[in-house]
C-alpha cells in the first residue's frame, strides 16, 4: 500500500509540483523574514488581495491568459494599494490597521466584480481564472517551474548581493537613509519580489493562504535566532520543508489539496518552534520565568534576615 | 464616603514586580496617612509608574499585599480614583470632554445603569472645578495638552473617590493648568482626600507636596517633604545623576540624563 | 419580491457590522476582525459535519468558539513575543488551512462549496425559505441574520456605557473594576456571529469589508460614538441598496458591488470629509501657509 501510494513520486508531474512548491516555500521565506522585521507582515495579504482587480483588468485589456501579463497587473494594483494605505493612515486619523482592512476588502469586492463580469461576458479564453484566484498546486506544470526557478533564482542572488542594504532597510531606514542609501528603491524592490513571490504563491495556495507563506516560515525562524543572516537562511528552510511536505502528503493521499496542506506544515514547524526554541520558546521561558522569580523572592528573604534586627536565643531566654 | 475606622487610605507590603529578569520593583512596603499630598519621585526606570500600576492591579506582582482601607481593592474599588498618563488612550476617539467624565461615573452606575442627567450635572461640576466648562462639548481631539489632562482629572473627581493615584499629571501642560492642578490638589486634601503623585520635577517637590517617597526599584525613603526631601536622601535615590546647584532661596535640583 | 430580500438580507448584514464595525475600528482590532472571518470556516465545517445541515443554530455557534478560539490564540502569540499582524496572519490561515482540509476530506458528505463561503450568494437568499411560527416566506438566511441582529442590539444596548469605556480607556476601566477582557471576548464572539450568519449572504471576506469600511467612513464624519454607529449602520445600508442595483445593472457579483460601493463611499468621505477630508486638510494647510506668509 505505502510503497503503491509513494510510487507516484517517480511520476514526472508530481516531481514538477514538488520542486514548485519547494521553491516557493523557499523564496517566499526569504522574502517572508524581511517583511516580518519590518512589521510588515499582512503585507503579504493586502497585496494578494489586491493583485485580483490588478489580474482581472490585465486580462480584460488583453484577452489573454499570461504570467508576466498577471505579474505586471498585480504589480500596479499593488503598488496603487500600498499607496493609498500610506495616504490613509497618513492625512486622516484612520489607524493603520483599518486602512489596510479598507484597502484590502475594497480591493478584493472591486476584483470580485470584474471577475463576475469577466464570466459572464464573453470573453473566450476565461476558464481557469479563478482556479488561478483558489490555487491548485496539482495543475503546475513544467513552464510555470521554470518561471519559478527563475524567480526564486533572482530573489535568493538579489537577496544574497543586498543583504546589509535589506538588513539596514528592516531595521532603521531613517539611518539607511542618513548613509545615503536609495532607500525608496530598496524598499521598492523588497515590495517588487514579495508581489512577485504572492503572485507564484497565488498560483499554488491561492489568495487566503499565500499569506501564511510569507508570515509562518519567518516567524518560526524568528524564535532561533538573534542574528538575519541565519534568520533568513532558516526561514527559506522552514518554507522549501513546508512545501515539500505539503506535496508529498498531498500526492500520496487521496483529494487533499496541497496548499492548505503546506500551510498546516509550516504552522506545526511555527508551533514547534514557539513551545521547544532554546531561549525564546515558551518551555524555555517558563522554567527561566519560575528560576527567576524563585531567585527574587530568595534575594527579598535573604535581604530581610540580614535587614532585620538580631534576635539571639540567649535573648529569649 | 466615609471611613470612620482607623484603617489607612493605603497599605502595601513586601510589593515586588518583576519584567523578566529583573524586578523593577524590590520589596516596596509603606503605608499612607489620610489627607496627605504625597509626591512619589525618583529617576527614569525607577518603578513609579509601575508601584501604581500594581497597585491596582493592571500588572501582575510577584508578591506583595495591598490592603485600601483595611480591605482587599477589588472591594474598595470606589473609593480609588485613577489619573493615567495622558498618553495612554486615544485622543481621536469620537466623543466630547463631557462624555470622557462622566465615564468616571461608569464604576459606580453597575452593571445595567446608564449615565443621566444627574451623572451630566456631576460631570458639569467635575469640569468647572478645573475650568474646563467651556470647552463640555469640544471634541477631545481638539483639546490642548493641558487641557486634556484637565478633563482627565475631572473624571478622576467624578468618581468621588477617597484616595487618588495620579500617574505624572504634570507633565507636558501649560502653567495655567500646572495651577489649576495645584489649586485641586489643595481641595482634595482640604477634603480630607490621600493624593498620590507620580512627579518628576524635583523643583516643586517642597510646594506641592506634604509628603514625598522616594523611589529607586527599592523604597529609599518615605516620610515628611521636610524629613525625606534632604540633598544626601535624594543622591541616594538618584545616584550620580543629580545635580544641585545652590541658590540663595534654597538648593534647585535638576535630574541630569 | 426576491429584490426585496436580497437587498434585506444586505442592509441586515450591514446593520450588524456597521455597528459592531465602530468598535472594531475604535480598538484597532480591525485586522482582527479579518482573521476571525477567514478562521471561522472549520468550524462551520465542523458544525455541518455534525448535524449535517447548514440551518442549524449549531453551526452559528461552532463558528462563535472558532472566533474566539482565534482571538485567544492571537493574543496567546502576542504575548510570547511575535508581532501581532504576524500572530493574526499565522493563526487565521492556519485555520482556514484546517478548514479548507477538511471540506477536502469529507468532500462526499459536506456539500460547502468554497466558493460559496468565500463570496456568498446573496442572490439565492430567496430561494431558500424556511417555516417558522406558520410564516413561511421569509428566507431562512434573514431569521438567522435577524436574529443575529437583535442579539447585537441588546447585548450593546445594555452594555454600551462598559464597551465605549473598554474601546476608550481599557486601564481605567480595569481600575474600575470593569471586566475589560469578558467584553473583549463579548464583542470577538459577537463578531465571529455576524461573520457566520452573513458569510452565505455575502462570503467570509466581504463581511470584512462591511465590518470595517462604512465604521471607518463613519469614523470620519463624526466625532460622537454614538453618532457614528448610526452613520456606520446608514452608510452599510445604502452600500446595499446601491451595490445590488448597480450588479443587477452589470451583471457582476452583488456582495463585490457592495464592498465596491463602500469603497466609493469612503473615498467621498476621504476627500471631502469636512473635518478629516483631505481638500479640507490642504485648504487648512494653506491658509496656514498665508498666515505665515
Amino acid at each position: 500500500m505505502t510503497l503503491l501510494s509513494w510510487s507516484v513520486l517517480t511520476d514526472p508531474n508530481t516531481q514538477w509540483i514538488l520542486i514548485g512548491c519547494m521553491l516557493l516555500g523557499l523564496m517566499s521565506g526569504i522574502i517572508g523574514s524581511f517583511t516580518y522585521l519590518r512589521k510588515q507582515s499582512l503585507i503579504g495579504d493586502t497585496l494578494a488581495h489586491a493583485a485580483l482587480p490588478g489580474i482581472c483588468i490585465a486580462f480584460m485589456l488583453t484577452g489573454v491568459k499570461s504570467l508576466p501579463l498577471f505579474f505586471l497587473g498585480a504589480f500596479v494594483s499593488g503598488l496603487l494599494a500600498t499607496l493609498l494605505i500610506t495616504v490613509i493612515t497618513r492625512y486622516t486619523r484612520i489607524k493603520a490597521d483599518a486602512a489596510m482592512g479598507i484597502v484590502l476588502s475594497v480591493f478584493f469586492g472591486i476584483g470580485i466584480v470584474l471577475l463576475t463580469h469577466i464570466q459572464h461576458s464573453s470573453y473566450g479564453n476565461q476558464s481557469g481564472l479563478d482556479k488561478f484566484l483558489f490555487g491548485q498546486a496539482a495543475s503546475m506544470i513544467a513552464s510555470d517551474v521554470y518561471t519559478m526557478i527563475g524567480v526564486s533564482a533572482v530573489i535568493v542572488i538579489a537577496s544574497s548581493l543586498l543583504f546589509k542594504e535589506f538588513k539596514l532597510l528592516s531595521f532603521d531606514p531613517g539611518f539607511a537613509r542618513g548613509l545615503g542609501f536609495p532607500v525608496g528603491f530598496l524598499e521598492q524592490l523588497l515590495m517588487f519580489f514579495t508581489v512577485m513571490t504572492v503572485i507564484v504563491g497565488i498560483q499554488a495556495v491561492g489568495v487566503v493562504l499565500v499569506a501564511a507563506l510569507l508570515i509562518t516560515p519567518a516567524v518560526a525562524a524568528r524564535y532561533w535566532t538573534d542574528r538575519l543572516g541565519l534568520m533568513v537562511v532558516l526561514s527559506g528552510l522552514f518554507g522549501a520543508i513546508s512545501g515539500v511536505i505539503g506535496t508529498l502528503i498531498s500526492t500520496t493521499t487521496s483529494n487533499l489539496p496541497t496548499g492548505p496542506l503546506s500551510v498546516l506544515a509550516a504552522t506545526v514547524v511555527f508551533v514547534f518552534s514557539v513551545l521547544f526554541a532554546p531561549q525564546r520558546g515558551v518551555c524555555a521561558k517558563a522554567v527561566r520565568r519560575i528560576r527567576n522569580n524563585r531567585a527574587i523572592r530568595m534575594a527579598e528573604h535573604v535581604r530581610e534576615i540580614q535587614h532585620s534586627p538580631v534576635y539571639s536565643k540567649e535573648e529569649s531566654l | 464616603m466615609n471611613h470612620s475606622n482607623l484603617q489607612a487610605p493605603l497599605s502595601v507590603s513586601g510589593l515586588t514586580v518583576a519584567y523578566q529578569k529583573k524586578p523593577v520593583l524590590r520589596n516596596v512596603s509603606f503605608e499612607v496617612p489620610e489627607g496627605k499630598l504625597i509626591g512619589i519621585v525618583g529617576p527614569n526606570g525607577a518603578g513609579k509608574s509601575t508601584m501604581i500600576k500594581a497597585i491596582l492591579g493592571l500588572l501582575p506582582r510577584v508578591s506583595g499585599e495591598v490592603e485600601i482601607y483595611g480591605k482587599r481593592y477589588q472591594d474598595m474599588r470606589k473609593s480609588v480614583g485613577y489619573v493615567p498618563q495622558r498618553e495612554s488612550v486615544d485622543w481621536d476617539f469620537p466623543t466630547n470632554a463631557l462624555d470622557v467624565v462622566m465615564m468616571g461615573r461608569y464604576g459606580h452606575l453597575g452593571w445595567f445603569k446608564r449615565p443621566g442627567t444627574k451623572e451630566r450635572d456631576m460631570a458639569m461640576d467635575c469640569l468647572a472645578k478645573v475650568g474646563m466648562k467651556e470647552f463640555a462639548h469640544r471634541q477631545i481631539s481638539q483639546l490642548s495638552g493641558g487641557q486634556q489632562q484637565r478633563v482627565f482629572l475631572a473624571r478622576a473627581l467624578a468618581q468621588h473617590a477617597d484616595l487618588y493615584f495620579m500617574d505624572e499629571p504634570f507633565v507636558g501642560v501649560d502653567a495655567m493648568t500646572e495651577r489649576a492642578i495645584i489649586t485641586l490638589l489643595n481641595e482634595l486634601k482640604a477634603q480630607g482626600k490621600t493624593v498620590l503623585v507620580v512627579h518628576h520635577d524635583l523643583a516643586t517637590v517642597r510646594e506641592y507636596f506634604d509628603w514625598v517617597m522616594l523611589l529607586n526599584v527599592e523604597l529609599v525613603a518615605y516620610g515628611p517633604t521636610e524629613d525625606v526631601f534632604t540633598k544626601s536622601l535624594l543622591h541616594q535615590t538618584y545616584g550620580g545623576r543629580l545635580a544641585v546647584f545652590d541658590q540663595e532661596d534654597g538648593a534647585v535640583l535638576v535630574e541630569s540624563r | 419580491m426576491m429584490e426585496f430580500w436580497i437587498i434585506g438580507t444586505g442592509a441586515l448584514v450591514a446593520i450588524a457590522c456597521g455597528i459592531l464595525g465602530c468598535f472594531l475600528v475604535l480598538r484597532r482590532m480591525s485586522l482582527i476582525g479579518d482573521a476571525i472571518s477567514h478562521s471561522v470556516l472549520p468550524g462551520i465545517v465542523i458544525a455541518f459535519m455534525i448535524s449535517g445541515s447548514r440551518d442549524s443554530l449549531g453551526m452559528l455557534l461552532g463558528a462563535s468558539v472558532l472566533g474566539l478560539i482565534t482571538v485567544f490564540l492571537i493574543q496567546l502569540f502576542q504575548q510570547s513575543g511575535v508581532q501581532s499582524d504576524a500572530s493574526i496572519g499565522v493563526v487565521f490561515t492556519a485555520l482556514f488551512a484546517v478548514g479548507v482540509v477538511l471540506i477536502s476530506l469529507n468532500a462526499r458528505q459536506v456539500d460547502l462549496d468554497l466558493d460559496c463561503v468565500l463570496f456568498g450568494e446573496i442572490a439565492y437568499v430567496h430561494w431558500n425559505t424556511i417555516s417558522v411560527l406558520g410564516i413561511d416566506f421569509i428566507p431562512k438566511s434573514v431569521w438567522i441574520l435577524g436574529i443575529t441582529v437583535l442579539f447585537i442590539l441588546v447585548i450593546i444596548g445594555l452594555f454600551y456605557k462598559q464597551f465605549k469605556i473598554c474601546a476608550f480607556d481599557p486601564a481605567m476601566a480595569l481600575a474600575c473594576g470593569i471586566p475589560v477582557a469578558l467584553f473583549h471576548y463579548v464583542l470577538m464572539g459577537l463578531v465571529s456571529m455576524t461573520t457566520v450568519a452573513s458569510f452565505e449572504s455575502v462570503g467570509a471576506i466581504l463581511v470584512v469589508g462591511m465590518l470595517i469600511v462604512p465604521a471607518s467612513t463613519a469614523y470620519l464624519l463624526t466625532e460622537r460614538l454614538s453618532v457614528m454607529i448610526l452613520y456606520s449602520v446608514l452608510i452599510g445600508i445604502a452600500c446595499s441598496v446601491f451595490g445590488y442595483m448597480i450588479a443587477a445593472w452589470l451583471d457582476a457579483s452583488i456582495a463585490g458591488m457592495m464592498v465596491t460601493v463602500a469603497g466609493a463611499i469612503f473615498a467621498i468621505a476621504l476627500v471631502f470629509s469636512p473635518r478629516h477630508g483631505l481638500l479640507m486638510r490642504l485648504r487648512r494647510r494653506r491658509k496656514w501657509a498665508e498666515v505665515a506668509g
